[in-house]
């Protein structure tokens, strides 16, 4: 047998914390990322006797969002329960998260992969964050002791739990990218796994090709990064197969990622899997969600990626890749279309040109330079949309040469200028005007005999030195191909 | 009161006092009169607050160490602020219904640097940074506190015997419990301690002790006084509400103390005038008396109380009907599933690792919430959360909670159909008057019976209200009237009607 013969089963259970100004239950701030530990609590966070949990509205919207994004049923009634467990970063002894009935249900979510694949969402709820352990080790081995600060303590939690429609890492690196991608436009949090506002744990299993039954499934934790993820669910899967193979039984289980060694190793067995002892949360009422509401929330959703993409690629006639780039971050793609609608008038060829065009200086240079100066997002740049249609718009018409374009992006990107009035006073406009070019290049040919005669030896390269001197005497500015004519030009006539 | 808190402005731990019994003073007008009759005599200038807060504090200081009913007293300067402070606002006729009027918090209660305990080990040392609201709208009013109640512990008990720091005596007898959980808070009241107290009733903590030392004790309907700062319990039946003297303090308190707060997701937005229908005559009202509630258990004397105050309440042209409410018997099963199950959540927070007693020096935090937990909480707090993990673990959670839940639906639509036919029902309060020390502390349902007609009313989420009846063998006997949902106004009316024609003004014997 050969691993061919098997295929995987994945599902991803995702946390995705919400950025509301305050928490989920209480009225301190949530931008824990920021605070000095334990700057961010209140009585109720803390979970101080006699407090009591007030659900965040903002959170209830941002959830109801991320379910109509993720073609949800939003439910009419909703209600939160109580998961009870022991651990000294609980501060309550239990978490408010939501049981049997979620907010969300029933949704799926369309991966652009090469061979198109539908994910489904089983559901989205709500629930709460637990505060954060720091343990400070002894100087002879071990812990000493641990601290805790509690700012992170009931910030706002979403659990976006798909069904088991994955089958590859790649399938779940592009449900990852997508789910980050459709938070990030939603506007309703950062999605950052690096920062833990995104975590991912995956169940996975592992079944011969055309068996309709599920393997026992085990369930992954631990991943920080997205290619730990992958990696994580690759060697998963080839354990499953290799242990399969020996004839070994896959057991219902808890393992967590190495991610130093690159291995999964045992957390817990399927006999230690915790009686969460769910019932109601009595002191939070079952949540009416009237349709008017979602309709509200549904209209002030922004067009989400995918979309995007498509109508990038259907109006403006630009290709997957250059669409894809674009709608990756919100701010570029609002960004590109602000160019775009600067230039609403033109004809609709001309339009796909200027698009592919745009496309390239977007990301190219901009993106390059935003790297250079660690500007995160498109929108922040002093680069006024308007003013790079003017630019894109006179190097395709050639009245500006590669090199002064860029020049001229430079100082846009460094302090907002206005393209004409920087070709102008730097003189970058192209010259590309037979009249003012024929003296030149005369001159040119007549300095440098040697080369001259190399190219008409048959060594055709010698024009690139020519071209060069060329640009010398302009500095810079020389239409590149009106140079190349007259150069040929020229030289045939000798 | 002061946002800073010192320990020296408290009196020590009230088991902890050396116990003497001098004989009990004499009633006096200052320390036995109802917060009306103070207002009355506050707003004509004939006394001031601050004299009546220091006859309270003279007060405390003879009887505690008879009743026990304070674990915390607050220190005279500390007491005399408040009471100056309401004087002033007397003086500028900004007085309200409770300027002036000196009250007791149970301890389960939350008070801004003052400490709480909820009568247990485990919340040694606690001391919140804010009030809970009810306490904030009794200070917005200018109210006096004293200090704060003895209960049994986390208001597990009908007798007061599980409190951590001592059991409270009834001021009606020397061997003799006050009822639980709010036994604190109606013995204080009964013995002159402190004109109002604020109590908290999940099976009938208020009403039942209320009961016991003769006063009156009244449990609003859910929803309608904010849990905010209150100790959660059972918390689907936990509710706030006053005992006082009279059913008008009570009335009047509940007007301070309700009302829509934002920090509670169950209180509702409603605004209750609770007096507005207290001096209205009960003439054809419809009264129903449930059979279930006169069966085995009920003492002979508490059976002939109560029939007597049926006939004071016909007398006053309300009509009696004897009625039936067949699903009361399961009312007990139905609240010992799902208090327990609430309380095994609600008490999880209590580790050591955030605030109050905390055993240090277990090798990782597991065994150190362990033991913390082991030793923090009394015999009947750890029986609950057992029964209530019990009850909610995988396997027996559809057996146990969810039928649980399912009959309370029962009992409430069983309680709203009998509202059909009458305005209120009436029933004794316990079966029985106050029972020895000790009498029942082998037999958890022994002692958990003596609840069983005030439990249905948590269950149901209902009003309910208790009025001393008379004596039975010189221990007093209570009438509960119970009124539909937010029908509390009724219950008031009936109460105060019966109060005024039957006229008991039971005061405790001198001990």
């Amino acid at each position: 047998m050969t691993s061919t013969e098997f295929e995987a089963v994945i599902g991803l259970e995702t946390h995705v914390q919400l950025n509301t100004k305050s928490k989920m239950f209480s009225w301190s701030g949530a931008e824990y990322q920021q605070a000095s530990p334990n700057m961010l609590v209140d009585p109720v966070s803390m979970a101080l006797p006699g407090t009591l949990p007030v659900v965040n509205k903002r959170a209830v919207e941002s959830a109801i969002a991320i379910g109509l994004a993720l073609n949800c049923e939003i439910a009419e009634i909703t209600k939160f329960d109580r998961k009870q467990y022991t651990y000294p970063d609980l501060m309550k002894g239990y978490q408010i998260s939501q049981y049997d009935e979620p907010i969300c249900t029933d949704g799926w979510l369309d991966l652009p992969t090469d061979e198109p694949r539908r994910v489904g969402i089983n559901r989205v709820h709500m629930e709460e964050d637990v505060a954060r352990l720091i343990h400070v080790d002894s100087p002879t081995g071990g812990v000493m002791h641990s601290l805790l600060d509690i700012n992170r303590s009931g910030v706002p939690l979403m659990e976006i739990v798909t069904e088991p429609d994955m089958r590859t890492s790649k399938q779940v690196e592009a449900y990852i990218t997508a789910l980050q991608a459709i938070i990030r436009y939603l506007g309703v949090g950062t999605a950052n796994m690096e920062e833990g506002s995104f975590r991912c744990d995956a169940n996975i299993s592992v079944r011969p090709i055309g068996s309709r039954e599920f393997g026992e499934k085990v369930e992954v934790k631990n991943m920080n990064r997205v290619r730990a993820v992958c990696e994580a669910v690759e060697y998963e899967i080839k354990r499953q197969v290799a242990a399969i193979k020996r004839g070994e039984r896959i057991e219902q289980e808890t393992r967590g990622w190495m991610d130093g060694e690159k291995v999964t190793v045992t957390q817990r067995s399927k006999e230690d899997a915790h009686d969460y002892r769910y019932f109601p949360e009595p002191d939070i009422p079952p949540i009416h969600i009237g349709r008017d509401w979602v309709t509200k929330i549904k209209s002030g959703m922004p067009e989400l990626p995918l979309a995007k993409k498509h109508r990038f690629m259907t109006d403006w006639g630009l290709s997957d890749y250059d669409a894809s780039l674009l709608v990756d971050q919100r701010s570029s793609a609002e960004y590109f279309e602000k160019v775009m609608l600067s230039v609403a008038d033109q004809s609709r060829n001309d339009q796909a040109d200027f698009a592919k065009e745009t496309a390239n200086w977007l990301n190219g240079e901009m993106a390059r330079m935003m790297h250079e100066a660690d500007v995160r997002a498109m929108g922040e740049t002093l680069v006024d949309p308007a003013s790079l249609a003017v630019l894109v718009r006179k190097f395709q018409q050639r009245e500006i040469n590669n090199n002064s374009a860029k020049r001229v992006f430079a100082e846009m990107f460094e302090n907002g200028a206005d393209p004409e009035e920087v070709i102008q006073r730097m003189g970058l406009a192209a010259v590309g005007d037979v009249d003012e070019l024929t003296p030149i290049i005369q001159e040119v040919l007549a300095n440098n005999e040697a080369a001259v005669a190399d190219y008409l030896s048959g060594k055709t390269t010698a024009i690139r030195f020519l071209m060069g001197q060329v640009m010398k005497a302009t500095r810079g500015r020389a239409d590149a191909q009106a140079v190349m004519g007259l150069l040929e030009h020229a030289m045939s006539d000798r | 009161m002061c946002d800073q808190f010192s320990n020296d402005r408290l009196v020590e731990d009230a088991f902890a006092l050396e116990i003497t019994f001098p004989t009990m003073t004499e009633p006096s007008p200052e320390t036995h009169a109802s917060a009306r009759e103070m207002r009355a005599k506050l707003d004509s200038g004939e006394t001031t607050a601050r004299e009546i807060a220091l006859a309270h504090l003279q007060r405390i200081q003879k009887v505690e160490n008879q009743t026990n009913a304070f674990l915390t007293v607050l220190g005279e300067e500390d007491v005399v602020t408040q009471a100056d402070a309401a004087d002033a606002l007397i003086q500028s006729g900004n007085a309200s219904a409770l300027t002036g009027i000196p009250f007791l918090i149970k301890d389960n209660i939350s008070t801004n640097g003052i400490r709480t305990t909820a009568a247990s080990k485990i919340l040694d040392g606690y001391i919140p940074p804010f009030d809970a609201t009810v306490v904030d709208r009794l200070k917005d009013d200018g109210a006096i506190i004293l200090g704060k109640g003895n209960l049994d512990e986390f208001a597990m008990g009908s007798s007061n015997e599980n409190s951590a720091f001592g059991a409270v005596v009834n001021p009606w007898g020397k061997n003799r419990v006050p009822g639980g959980s709010s036994g604190g808070a109606a013995a204080a009241v009964a013995a002159g301690e402190a004109v109002i107290a604020l109590g908290s009733d999940t099976g009938g903590s208020i009403r039942q002790p209320a009961s016991l030392c003769g006063v009156v004790g009244f449990k609003p309907t859910y929803g309608t006084v904010s849990r905010y700062g209150l100790i959660a319990f059972g918390s689907s039946l936990d509710q706030i509400g006053p005992i006082a003297r009279t059913v008008a303090d009570c009335a009047d308190t509940a007007n301070t103390i309700s009302g829509r707060d934002p920090l509670d997701s169950t209180s509702l937005d409603l605004e209750i005038d609770f007096t507005k229908f207290i001096d209205r005559d009960i003439s054809d009202m419809r009264i129903g008396v449930p059979r279930e509630y006169l069966v085995e258990g009920i003492e002979p004397g508490v059976r002939s109380a109560f029939e007597a105050s049926l006939a004071v309440l016909e007398g006053l042209g309300a009509v009696i009907e004897e009625t039936s409410l067949p699903l009361t018997d399961h009312a007990l099963a139905v609240y010992y599933i799902i208090a327990p199950s609430e309380a095994s959540a609600n008490l999880s927070r209590f580790d050591g690792v955030k605030y109050g007693m905390s055993i240090e020096g277990e090798p990782n935090a597991r065994e150190s919430i362990e033991a913390t937990r082991g030793s923090g909480f009394g015999p009947e707090v750890k029986r609950r959360i057992l029964i209530g993990t019990y009850a909610l673990s995988a396997g027996y959670y559809d057996a146990y909670y969810k039928k649980a839940q399912q009959v309370r639906t029962l009992i409430r639509r069983e309680f709203q159909d009998a509202f059909q036919n009458f305005d209120a029902l009436v029933t004794p309060t316990s079966p029985t008057v106050a029972f020895e020390l000790g009498e029942k502390t082998q037999d958890p349902f022994q002692m958990y019976l003596s609840d069983v007609c005030t439990i249905p009313v948590n269950i149901a989420g209902l009003p309910g209200i208790s009025v001393p009846c008379g004596l039975s063998d010189g221990l007093p006997v209570g009438l509960q009237i119970i009124a539909p949902q937010l029908g509390d106004q009724v219950a008031i009316q009936i109460a105060h009607a019966y109060e005024q024609s039957a006229n008991w003004k039971l005061t405790p014997p001198e001990l």
